[in-house]
């Protein structure tokens, strides 16, 4: 186990640089450089102000000197908003983007977790059609649709639902987690219904039916283990599209998270808090990811053992 | 005498050929043919726009104003005075092409990456396969924001940025095709023949390979035209005059509480394109007996 813990570390480092070294190149090669904006300014104070954030070096000793501050883990001042820090932007905008995605990873993986179980009690019968056929809706009616629909029906028709805002009314948060989780509810139902199919199949499970366990035992103790694996080796890339989702969500609902705040420092061309901002998600996700293999390592004792055994 | 019973033989041959009876079980699988159908009629019409829109592309009414469907507009105007239903076969014809251009970037990319990296095998199957694992770990969303950013909004970089990202699973697939392949006998005799690694791979490998490539590419496109839809609907993907089923979707959650119309017929148009999609991707996979194309 610990083999495949370090395997997969450093197989994570070398993607980290690649996703910082290329952002920062991609970046810096865009078109105009921030000062360049609306509104000319005189050559001498843009020299001041390119010689006051290094731009005046050249490049790769801009990059090495990026990937100093990155090592103290400052992102750099932001472009657009005088005297804020990317740091600042981020500490005030991710909270908000983790509340949402927790809660719509939880209303992912109940409800997703739940239909899939309980579709796959009873493969090819309504109880197996129903929440697949639902499933299929979650995966073909995107957030970008879903929202502005649930809006619709419970906010304006039903009245029943705050349609913006977070944390100002009660019950603002609902609408916003429905809509971010419900693709990866109906991706998570598909993949525990495969998961849970094959397991039930097994050797292991025909033995504690025959040694008398009630159903629901065998479902909960036995069986759930191993058809959660593929849901487990999902999380990752569902924490990533998450991510990406909350930038549609956040900014539907008019959430004040770390999605708007990239959709918006992507319009005003705030380079260095989208270079901060992509920076700080890819490394996010590249953990993320490692943790999801390394749970899903955990449960699935067959890997484990590929990796040299012990726990 | 025996002349017709050889070519009886041979027709009974063809009956039972990989593709004609893929054909025969797809054609019983009713959700599966039901979106080849509308995803037929989509293509027909988006083919078609310019000569059967109601109305011009550009044709405004100021004074019309948003109205609800009527008999004159079927599914209403937008506050321009813009029919919607023109404005959805526009729409279509951009997200419909992105769906697919991207989509065959994507095939081109992954098969001859996965092919060659199968075919080689060894330390560049190795060093070629790492590099897909480490593109793979990326947060390709986000890198496609920044690109769209970085190098401005145009058509033709969304087609390469998302045909770019979509290849990898393609090219994986491709991989364990051809490994398998590769120690079959009809390759080897090939090899010895002494037919060129590229023709082998054009001519042998590829089409032996088809099943599979078909149903990722089917599944591949509607996850295609999400990334667009995404991208318009934040304002960084297709940008007016030209419009997108994404873009419309956007314009109609502005004002969804005065005009839900300008909403409803776009996101209709989209969900059941990908519906259509996933069903007939699902339907080929059964039908093909593909397995590992599963999510």
């Amino acid at each position: 186990m610990w083999r495949f813990i370090g395997f997969r570390v450093l197989q994570s480092i070398p993607v980290i640089l690649v996703v910082i070294t290329v952002t920062f190149f991609l970046v810096r090669l865009a078109p105009g450089g921030p000062f360049s904006a609306e509104k000319a300014v005189i050559p001498e104070v843009k020299a001041a102000l390119e010689a006051q954030y290094g731009l005046n070096l050249p490049m790769f000793q801009q990059y090495l000197a990026y990937l100093g501050d990155l090592a103290h883990g400052d992102l750099g001042p932001s472009f657009k908003y005088p005297g804020r820090s990317v740091n600042e932007l981020i500490a005030a905008g991710f909270p908000v983007t983790a509340e949402l995605g927790l809660y719509a990873l939880l209303v992912a993986i109940g409800i997703g977790g739940i239909a899939g179980v309980v579709a796959s009690l009873r493969p090819n019968t309504a109880q197996d059609y129903i929440p697949m056929s639902v499933a299929m809706i979650g995966i073909c009616v995107p957030s970008l649709l879903m929202g502005p629909i649930l809006i619709l029906v419970f906010g304006i028709y039903l009245e029943w639902l705050p349609v913006s805002g977070w944390g100002d009314i009660p019950g603002d948060k609902i609408l916003p987690a429905i809509t971010l989780g419900s693709t990866y509810a109906a991706y998570i139902a598909r993949l525990s219904r495969a998961g849970m199919l094959e397991v039930m199949s097994q050797d292991y499970i025909r033995t504690a039916r025959a040694k008398g366990l009630p159903e629901w035992q065998v479902v909960v103790r036995h069986a759930l283990r191993g058809g959660m694996i593929p849901v487990v080796a999902f999380l990752g890339p569902a924490f990533a599209g998450l991510l990406s989702g909350s930038f549609v969500v956040e900014t539907i609902f008019q959430i004040p998270g770390l999605g708007r705040f990239y959709v918006q420092a992507a319009f005003n061309r705030d380079y260095t808090m989208i270079l901060g901002a992509t920076v700080f998600l890819a490394v996010l996700i590249v953990v993320f990811n490692l943790l999801s293999d390394i749970l899903a390592a955990w449960m699935n004792p067959r890997l484990r053992s590929q990796y040299g055994g012990g726990a | 005498m025996s002349a017709p019973l050889i070519t009886d033989i041979a027709q009974a041959e063809q009956g039972t050929s990989l593709w004609r009876d893929a054909w025969l079980r797809l054609r019983r699988n009713r959700l599966a043919v039901l979106g080849l159908a509308v995803l037929c009629f989509f293509v027909l019409v988006a083919l078609l726009t310019p000569w059967i829109a109601p109305y011009g592309y550009a044709q405004q009414n100021l004074e019309l104003g948003a109205t609800p469907p009527s008999a004159a507009h079927w599914l209403g105007t937008d506050i321009f005075g813009r029919d919607l239903l023109t404005q959805i076969m526009y729409g279509g014809r951009v997200s419909l092409a992105v769906g697919f251009i991207a989509t065959a970037v994507a095939l081109v990319i992954g098969v001859t990456w996965g092919a060659i990296a199968g075919y080689a095998g060894g330390k560049l199957d190795a060093a070629m396969m790492r590099l897909v694992d480490i593109l793979y770990a990326l947060p390709f969303m986000i890198f496609i924001v920044l690109l769209m950013v970085v190098f401005g909004r145009n058509m033709l970089l969304l087609f390469l940025a998302i045909g770019a990202v979509e290849w990898l699973t393609m090219a994986r697939i491709m991989r364990s095709q051809v490994q398998s392949l590769r120690q079959q006998e009809f390759v080897e005799a090939a090899i010895s023949l002494g037919l060129s690694p590229a023709t082998i791979i054009r001519r042998h490998l590829v089409p032996n390979a088809l099943g599979p490539i078909i149903v990722y590419t089917t599944l591949t496109i509607p996850s295609v035209m999400l990334l667009e839809a995404f991208l318009s609907f934040l304002g960084l993907g297709v940008q007016p005059p030209q419009t997108s089923w994404g873009l419309l979707i956007s314009y109609g959650a502005e004002s969804l509480e005065e005009y839900p119309w300008l909403l409803l017929y776009p996101g209709l148009a989209l969900t059941l394109t990908l519906f259509s999609l996933n069903f007939l991707g699902d339907g080929l996979r059964d039908a093909l007996d593909v397995r590992g194309a599963k999510d």
